[in-house]
């Protein structure tokens, strides 16, 4: 109940604001916060990295291994990807079993790194329809500071970027880093009363009816797209979004295959 | 599960199930099908087979949920796990908790929760089969029930998929495609073009999102215009039965001052009717009573043309197996609550 008067306030406040072209951090609209990426923050994960956008912090583990494959798909490697949103990120979070906005989260992040291609799947096949190389990501939010899709979806990727595999340990041969081919980066924007806004703060996220989430590919096509929120956008304003989001993408992507 | 077919599309722009890029499977409405849901509809979109029931606005269970100035609208989409080849293990997957929170956030917006504050709106959608498309037929069967249920609504939700094969764009794929495909977007919207569902995987240029977008609004639209008609159809039929029921019966009755006591002449009718609801639950029988001639009425009205031909006696217990299984909010108020209590136990378990 709190929340919501406190949002209604909010959203007129935004709301006013975004009618003048401004935002409550005075960012422009297509103006994303600064990001920290930084690889390797856990020594016993395969991969990992910790992600800040502005206020928002995760961290993603990536552990590989051994598994079976599935029956359906015999000779490539399985991605599993999950995303925790613990109760020390957020008063609203609380503990127990991932409810639908985490399962969101994971589903839309998963969706990326599969659709783009960016792990070479087939190669982590160890024996066709026996065994093949399982890939774990998870995702752990820390602080949620607004926009946690983005930072997950960049966080997996970084820490897929940087794992290897485990083959010395299991016997298998040699080490070797994860097979990638494609950097999928995603940008979201939500719908404030008509204005559309990248990389909301938490503030906007909760007083924004809509989101958009769009995950493009390095040649600059779209692998996967999620609204989300119960209002509605115009096809103009997809398109809109869509198109800023691919070029965001990119300079992102440039920012981050520095690392 | 079948291979991938070396072509989607032949050259003369025919798909392997016979339509064209730009055309939607065949669309099949059937609106108020469940005698207990307030609010039903069994949708067939090509293989695929939906079943929807809305309840409410009821109360809210449990109850910390509620909302002090709205209602809250609930939707479940579960998958029968007879609907695909390979069995599905029946219970909710993280597939369905994500396709049940985008399909609610599509219709959250087009229903007048301001107008039931502190209530529920419970939709539930069981997919009995499943052939490609299931998120977005068990979308249309939801609306229609939704209005079905006499929820006042800004509109309809009308929604379709868009794909590509072959490197081109197609309307409303079908499981080969989707299961082969490079791209799948789901998409509904109201008829006045606001989208209230986009998902998109596989991979698609800008330029070909902007294109498909086009094609699966024309598709909505078509949905759209289908289930109108399957609303429409439904409720002119029922109005116009039920005037001339009422007329049959007036003639009948031949005594319209005292409605209080009408039909006396199915006064056996009458009894056996309150014999069977006094066995689900004992509350004051001239309560029920008064009820139950409420859907005399109407068992009436189902089968006005028979009555006239066939024999009064024999009619009398046909009618009454028919009325059975039309939906009567009224009729069975108090059963409704009763089962209500279950099917929320239901949801809160899990």
């Amino acid at each position: 109940m709190n929340k919501d008067i406190v949002s209604i306030i909010q959203k007129d406040q935004l709301y006013n604001l975004m009618l003048k072209g401004k935002r409550a951090d005075g960012r422009a609209f297509d103006e994303t916060r600064e990001i920290k990426i930084e690889t390797g923050v856990i020594e016993k994960a395969e991969g990992s990295a910790r992600v800040e956008i502005g206020d928002t912090k995760i961290i993603a583990g990536v552990k590989i291994s051994p598994g079976t494959p599935f029956p359906d798909t015999p000779d490539v490697g399985v991605i599993i990807t999950s995303l925790e949103l613990i109760p020390l990120a957020s008063p609203e979070f609380e503990s127990g079993p991932p409810r639908e906005k985490a399962v969101e989260l994971a589903r839309v992040t998963d969706r990326g790194i599969r659709e783009s291609g960016a792990i070479d799947l087939k190669k982590m096949c160890i024996i066709e329809g026996e065994k093949v190389w399982m890939i774990f990501i998870d995702i752990h939010v820390l602080d949620d500071g607004g926009n946690i899709m983005d930072a997950a979806a960049l966080g997996s990727i970084a820490a897929l970027l940087t794992a290897t595999i485990p083959a010395e340990r299991y016997g298998l041969g040699e080490d070797a880093p994860l097979p990638i081919r494609d950097i999928p980066v995603s940008v979201t924007a939500v719908d404030i009363g008509g204005g559309i806004v990248f990389d909301p703060s938490l503030e906007e996220e909760r007083v924004a009816n809509t989101k958009l989430t769009v995950i493009s590919n390095q040649e600059g096509a779209i692998a996967g797209m999620q609204k989300s929120g119960n209002g509605s956008l115009s096809p103009d304003q997809i398109n809109h979004i869509v198109e800023v989001a691919c070029k965001k993408a990119q300079d992102i992507r440039e920012k981050f295959l520095e690392i | 599960m079948t291979d991938k077919p070396e072509k989607f599309i032949d050259e003369n722009g025919i798909r392997s199930d016979g339509r064209r890029a730009n055309e939607i499977r065949d669309v099949k409405i059937e609106v108020g099908v469940l005698s207990r849901a307030d609010g039903s509809c069994y949708l067939e979109f090509g293989k695929n087979k939906v079943m929807a029931a809305v309840y409410g606005p009821r109360e809210v269970h449990p109850r910390h949920q509620q909302k002090s100035n709205r209602a809250i609208v609930r939707y479940k989409y579960n998958m029968a796990s007879f609907s695909v080849e390979d069995r599905k293990r029946p219970g909710p997957d993280r597939r369905s908790i994500e396709v049940s929170k985008v399909s609610r956030e599509a219709l959250e917006n087009q229903i007048f929760t301001e107008y039931f504050p502190k209530s529920a709106i419970d939709i539930f959608v069981e997919v009995l089969q499943a052939d490609a498309g299931t998120r977005t037929a068990a979308l249309n069967a939801a609306s229609v029930a939704l209005a079905d249920a006499g929820i006042p609504m800004r509109s309809l939700v009308s929604a379709c998929a868009v794909g590509k094969v072959d490197d081109t764009l197609v309307l409303d794929l079908n499981k080969n495609e989707d299961n082969y495909g490079q791209a799948d977007v789901p998409i509904a919207m109201t008829p006045d073009g606001k989208i209230t569902l986009l998902q998109m995987d596989g991979h698609l240029t800008p330029e070909e999102f902007k294109q498909g977008l086009e094609m699966a609004q024309e598709g909505c639209r078509q949905v759209y215009e289908l289930q109108r008609k399957a609303l429409i159809d439904y409720y002119s039929k029922k109005t116009e039965v039920v005037t001339e029921a009422t007329t049959a019966e007036d003639v009948k009755k031949d005594a319209p001052e005292e409605p209080e006591d009408v039909t006396p002449v199915d006064v056996t009718e009458d009894t056996e009717e309150t014999e069977k609801i006094d066995d689900t639950n004992e509350i004051g029988v001239t309560k029920e009573t008064d009820d139950t001639k409420e859907p005399g009425d109407t068992k009436a009205t189902g089968d006005t043309e028979e009555t006239e031909d066939t024999v009064k006696t024999g009619d009398v217990e046909e009618l009454e197996d028919s009325g059975e299984e039309v939906p009567e909010t009224g009729k069975n108020a108090d059963e409704t609550y009763g089962q209500m209590d279950e099917s929320e136990e239901e949801t809160s378990n899990e």
